[in-house]
């Protein structure tokens, strides 16, 4: 069964949880710039919590399902109608044969989860799109008007949720307090880096950094405030990560994002934490960003406590429909 | 040897206080590395080496009870990486074919004039060398190899090119390297190979893996050309 793509929005890709072990060959971890927002859609319609979704940007997406199947989405500022009928975030919807899903972006990113999961081949253990080396995801590239994406097969765990949901929307959702939202500003909290110095540090912390136009799944590239130098010369190129703040010459910060390459040799100033990935995820050209430092085991209770928040969101539905 | 974070789920174990030369220190990061991975500890997603360090990325939903994960990480990692306990790593040699004519090498001008050396005489020394493989990065399977001989350490072009073939063979910064893709890039190209670098379908997906060691051959042009037909049969 399939999914057919009558528009692809800009930049709509296949991403799941991301690849996991290819790091020392050069492979990125990629995947869902949220995960743990489409871990959660996943969840709302019976899949696994690793089953791929569909990242979206900008733009317009409109899908045409040709079977019943569940959707749930999350994330930022967007409307989505199935017909005539709006669905909200992080709420279980049924879709009946042939009708057809509109997803308008206003502001952000968002995940959606389609039951079944989207069918793509799994590429070195993922089903996440690769946009720079071109692999994963559907045929490695963005979706364009016209695809139609392979849906896995339904489930047992999706029929016992359908079975419950009467009319359009299920009347229940799992409990889960922080979704990242979009904002004009955001406050990114951060941990010092290798290459943290009192005055570059200080610089970081001072005001607000615009998104620049060029920025994408690789990195959040900032402008409006030029950082001072923290080291002379090229270092030896160290493996960077999501959240990684480089100091590129210019003294203009990136934001590594979950698409970034593997080892870098630009001073590594900071690195946001990882919960607030999914503000950064929410981050779009223009936008403001402010950053605030925290200490590491502060960042590590709170990714903890995000993962305790899924096992609870999990086991909620998993008692529901037992 | 200092062990510091690398944001909040992994460790970066830094090889670059010891005052040891390059190639020790690339060393000691793969034996590391070798170690780290062997050990199998509880928590660790996946270990990386490149050129004088090792990272170690954690899951931090394996490893919910721990009250303090840095150090316990940097205990674990220090007993295993205790002096003594050096694990020779034995890389692969891997032969790579390359075409050094005037068609592929985009920049062979430039290396010339900035080396001073006839291009033959570039080609010889680049075809004599043993590189090592530092690490693989930039973009899926691209091999930063150290081993450059010094007369043929030129700076990156001073902007880079918009689109350098796949399996560009290049020089830059003190060391080679070899394009997987088709890709924008900066380094002096002065030949190419018909070797694939990468593929996603394979396991393990690239041709290369850090501490292997890479000879380059010099081929015909038709060899060359009779090799990648081959290449694309398959």
């Amino acid at each position: 069964m399939t999914v057919l793509v009558t528009a692809a929005g800009f930049q709509t890709t296949v991403q799941d949880c991301g690849r996991v072990g290819w790091r020392p060959f050069g492979v990125t971890p990629g995947g869902a710039l949220d995960a743990a927002t489409l871990r959660l859609a996943n969840l709302l319609v019976g899949n696994d919590e690793t089953a791929a979704g569909l990242e979206i940007a900008s733009g317009r997406v409109q899908l045409r399902f040709c079977d019943e199947r569940l959707i749930a989405w999350g994330g930022g500022r967007f409307k989505v109608k199935i017909a005539r009928d709006s669905s909200p975030p992080l709420r279980c919807a049924c879709v009946a044969p042939g009708e057809s899903c509109e997803i308008l972006a206003t502001h952000g990113r968002a995940w959606l989860a389609v039951s079944g999961g989207i069918d793509v081949p799994l590429v070195l253990g993922s089903r996440a799109t690769d946009l720079r080396a071109r692999f994963g995801g559907f045929n490695g590239r963005a979706l364009r008007d016209g695809d139609e994406l392979p849906l896995g097969a339904r489930t047992q765990s999706e029929l016992r949720i359908a079975a419950q949901i009467t009319g359009r929307l299920a009347n229940w959702t799992g409990p889960y307090s922080s979704p990242a939202a979009p904002e004009r500003m955001t406050t990114l909290r951060t941990i010092r880096g290798q290459h943290w110095t009192a005055e570059a540090g200080a610089k970081l912390l001072e005001g607000n950094f615009r998104v620049a136009i060029n920025s994408d799944r690789m990195g959040l590239r900032l402008e409006g405030k030029t950082i001072p130098r923290t080291h002379a010369g090229m270092l030896v190129s160290q493996p960077v990560t999501p959240g990684t703040i480089q100091l590129p010459t210019n003294g203009a910060p990136i934001v590594l994002l979950a698409d970034c390459q593997t080892i870098g040799g630009y001073p590594r100033l900071a690195h946001v934490i990882s919960v607030d990935l999914a503000r950064a995820a929410q981050l779009q050209p223009m936008d403001y960003v402010r950053f605030e430092l925290t200490t590491l085991g502060f960042a590590q209770q709170l990714a903890r406590q995000r993962e305790r928040e899924i096992a609870i969101f999990r086991a909620g539905i998993r008692t529901r429909f037992a | 040897m200092t062990i510091s974070p690398l944001g909040d789920s992994a460790l970066l174990v830094d090889f670059g206080d010891e005052s040891s030369s390059a190639p020790e220190l690339l060393d000691r990061a793969l034996s590391v590395a070798a170690q780290l991975r062997r050990a199998k500890l509880r928590g660790v997603a996946e270990v990386t080496s490149a050129y004088q360090s090792v990272t170690v990325f954690l899951h931090l939903s394996d490893i919910d009870a721990l009250p303090d994960i840095a150090s316990h990480f940097e205990r674990q990692i220090g007993q295993i990486v205790a002096p003594g306990q050096r694990v020779k790593t034995k890389g692969r040699l891997i032969e790579v074919p390359v075409c050094y004519g005037p068609e592929f090498a985009l920049d062979e001008q430039r290396v010339t004039s900035a080396t001073g050396l006839p291009f033959n005489s570039v080609v010889e020394l680049h075809a004599a060398g043993e590189f090592i493989v530092a690490c693989i990065g930039f973009m899926p399977g691209f091999p930063y190899l150290a081993g450059l001989p010094e007369a043929l350490h030129l700076p990156r072009l001073p902007a880079p090119r918009a689109r350098v073939p796949a399996g560009s063979v290049a020089v830059a910064n003190g060391q080679a390297g070899i394009y997987p893709f088709e890709s924008p890039g900066g380094w002096n190209i002065i030949g190419r190979t018909h070797l694939r670098l990468f593929d996603p379908g394979k396991t393990p997906p690239a041709l290369l893996a850090p501490g292997d060691k890479v000879r380059f051959r010099k081929i015909s042009r038709e060899e060359f050309h009779h090799a990648l037909a081959s290449v694309e049969v398959r």
